[in-house]
């Protein structure tokens, strides 16, 4: 191999010297230079803060973390117009949008968010989606009252309505004795901490369902409702026929109320959002989606909660109180729940979200 | 990616993700939506954490439930493994439910699957994401994900016949929800007014104009001088000169020497062998130089067609 020389990259015809010497370094780098420092530390106290250890920065850092945002961001317009090192241009583009995620940003802790939620955004959530609810629990009645009607005319449509593993004793024919036997009350509560966990768990799926269907224009959860709720209807008259009625009502309402009233919660906010992604008004359809769907959400955790308290109400008091005890405790949730959303939280303005 | 030239074709498609955001200080970010094939890596890898986490955790607590009552007579479940139960209960509950809202919630905005991929959840409306978004996207997870695969599996071997199918199929719709909008949105960002975007953290690499032939446009090998002329200079435009950028930082000896034969041959130079680096560091300071001082008066070149 020869050695390398200028010749080898001269030019065919003539090369065409040029006098003036160009400077050592360009004009954009040294702009650059100037202001790395600055982003270094950007970056630093970014990484800390996506780290989340937001109590580990000093307070300088804090305080300096707007302005050095404000520089980089201007760093980036200037370079914009006067750099083609696309190096540098694509590390403060990915700076900046770093930073302005942090800085406008500004979250609220878990524990502040839950302070809000629980004192009023909740009950406004629920109160803002009023006609789904009267919509959903209208669903409800209607088909309570199917079911009841089906039954009655032709007790055959029992065995279609109700899955075998509820209809052990409990089908239309049966005596009074092993009608009430089944409501009677447990003599220990062992075994039912478990049976608790595992209704919490089923019921929740159940509601995550019904809402999630809501997103196909609502009508998948209408169907999950009226379907529950004829099986409901079946059961009410299997006990009425035998002039139970009271009692199954009192046994239920324990914790019925709570958990009717979560699951007619979770279809009224599925249907929220295909209402209004039907019928969006003069917004686009993706902007009421986005509005609905954080307000049904919010109404979401509402209906998890609500779910936990009806299955442990299902698991103790109901197996353990007697029928005025047990009337008295259902009454009382559904007075609570009711009060809560509907009265609590007015009249304040819609938080920010 | 190769540092052979991108094809243009790959570079279109990835324009065709990136989306403008103006912060209030007027400057213009881009953001590039994240690919699907980056949000399914994530979601594979974020699932394989959750069934190993949970799995484990049911393997803990089983031993710590026979444990709990080796060497007893069995009459009835003892109070301590009714305990464990209701623990085991709870736990898969709240971690099926809350791992992907804890970890979106946080200042990340992503799951350690997203982290590892290089993406993040935002809000696309510009604003901050709020817990109730990162609720909202995450719910539906359920119709999305595992009800279709649910559907699909027992319909494939053979229950439901004609309407598991048809339920199948509808299922599908909000499986494949990403493929028919051009933000590659899934229903849960829909309804959350979500979005999910990549978040790349590249470090600041080195200034080329510092050292080197670069700063000097002198060979460090041979000792030669390069000049350029005004003519030579002007074949070249920025999209060219940021590609050769690339070419200097990757320093792969068969590109550079690609490159330099290329370039040589456009200008007329006779290519040589040897010193190429030092020939392209040259050129990409003086291009570089000439193309910077015509943008302060206002005159951009996009590229060598412009």
């Amino acid at each position: 191999m020869k050695a390398p020389s200028l010749a080898m990259f001269s030019r065919v015809s003539e090369m065409e010297a040029i006098p003036d010497i160009e400077a050592a370094a360009l004009r954009s780098d040294r702009f650059r230079l100037q202001r790395e420092s600055d982003w270094k530390r950007l970056e630093y106290i970014l990484s800390r803060l996506e780290r989340g250890q937001l109590r580990k920065l000093s307070d300088e850092e804090v305080v300096e973390l707007p302005a050095l945002y404000r520089m980089a961001a201007s760093s980036l317009a200037v370079a914009r117009e006067t750099s083609l090192d696309a190096a540098t241009l694509g590390y403060l583009e990915s700076l900046v949008q770093r930073a302005w995620f942090q800085v406008y940003g500004p979250r609220l802790g878990l524990i502040a968010w839950l302070r809000k939620f629980f004192a009023g955004q909740l009950s406004r959530s629920i109160q803002a989606i009023w006609l789904d609810i009267c919509v959903a629990l209208a669903v409800m009645v209607a088909g309570t009252i199917t079911g009841w009607l089906l039954v009655a005319r032709d007790t055959e449509w029992f065995y279609a309505l109700v899955p075998t593993q509820f209809a052990d004793t409990r089908v239309p024919g049966a005596s009074r004795e092993v009608l009430l036997d089944s409501l009677k009350v447990e003599e220990s509560a062992k075994g039912m901490s478990a049976f608790a966990a595992q209704l919490f768990s089923n019921n929740a799926g159940v509601s995550i369902l019904a809402f999630a269907l809501g997103f196909a224009f609502g009508i998948p959860s209408l169907m999950l409702l009226v379907y529950n709720m004829a099986l409901l209807g079946a059961m009410l008259w299997v006990y009425s026929s035998q002039g139970l009625t009271g009692e199954f009502v009192a046994w239920l309402s324990v914790h019925g109320t709570t958990e009717l009233f979560a699951i007619l919660l979770a279809g009224a906010a599925g249907m929220h959002i295909g209402r209004r992604m039907a019928f969006p008004g003069h917004r686009s359809v993706l902007a009421a989606a986005a509005e609905s769907g954080q307000r049904a959400a919010q109404v979401m955790i509402g209906v998890v909660i609500m779910l936990i308290f009806a299955a442990l109400l299902e698991a103790f008091p109901r197996q353990l109180a007697g029928t005025e005890a047990r009337a008295i405790i259902g009454g009382f949730m559904l007075l609570f729940w009711v009060t809560y959303f509907f009265a609590f939280g007015r009249n304040k303005p819609e938080g920010v979200s | 990616m190769s540092s052979r030239a991108l094809p243009s074709q790959l570079r279109e498609r990835r324009m065709k993700r990136v989306r403008t955001m103006i912060t209030p200080e007027g400057v213009a970010l881009p953001l590039t939506i994240a690919s699907r094939g980056s949000r399914a890596g994530a979601l594979m890898l974020d699932l394989t954490l959750l069934m190993f986490g949970t799995v484990l955790t049911t393997w803990l607590l089983f031993y710590t439930a026979l444990g709990s009552v080796a060497g007893q007579e069995l009459d009835e479940v003892p109070g301590s493994v009714e305990f464990l139960f209701v623990v085991w209960s709870v736990f898969w509950f709240v971690a099926w439910n809350g791992y992907f809202m804890f970890f979106e919630m946080g200042p990340r905005g992503a799951t350690p699957g997203k982290r590892i991929c290089g993406i993040r959840v935002a809000s696309r409306d510009g604003g901050r994401l709020t817990p109730e978004a990162v609720v909202a996207r995450n719910l539906l997870r359920d119709i999305e994900l595992f009800l279709p695969l649910v559907m699909l599996i027992s319909t494939a071997f053979g229950s439901g016949g004609a309407a598991g199918w048809a339920g199948s199929l509808w299922f599908l719709t909000f499986l494949l929800f990403p493929f028919f909008n051009k933000d590659r949105m899934r229903a849960g960002d829909l309804i959350a007014g979500t979005w999910v975007l990549d978040a790349p953290k590249p470090k600041l690499a080195e200034t080329l104009s510092t050292s080197g032939t670069v700063a000097t446009s002198t060979s460090d090998v041979t000792g030669t001088q390069y000049r350029f002329g005004e003519e030579e200079l002007s074949v070249y435009g920025e999209y060219e000169l940021q590609t050769l950028e690339r070419v200097l930082r990757e320093a792969r000896p068969e590109a550079i020497e690609a490159v330099a034969e290329t370039i040589c041959r456009k200008i007329g130079w006779n290519p040589g062998s040897g010193d190429e680096r030092a020939f392209l560091e040259a050129f990409y300071a003086q291009l570089r130089a000439r193309l910077e001082k015509d943008m302060r008066f206002g005159k951009r070149k996009a590229d060598k067609f412009s």
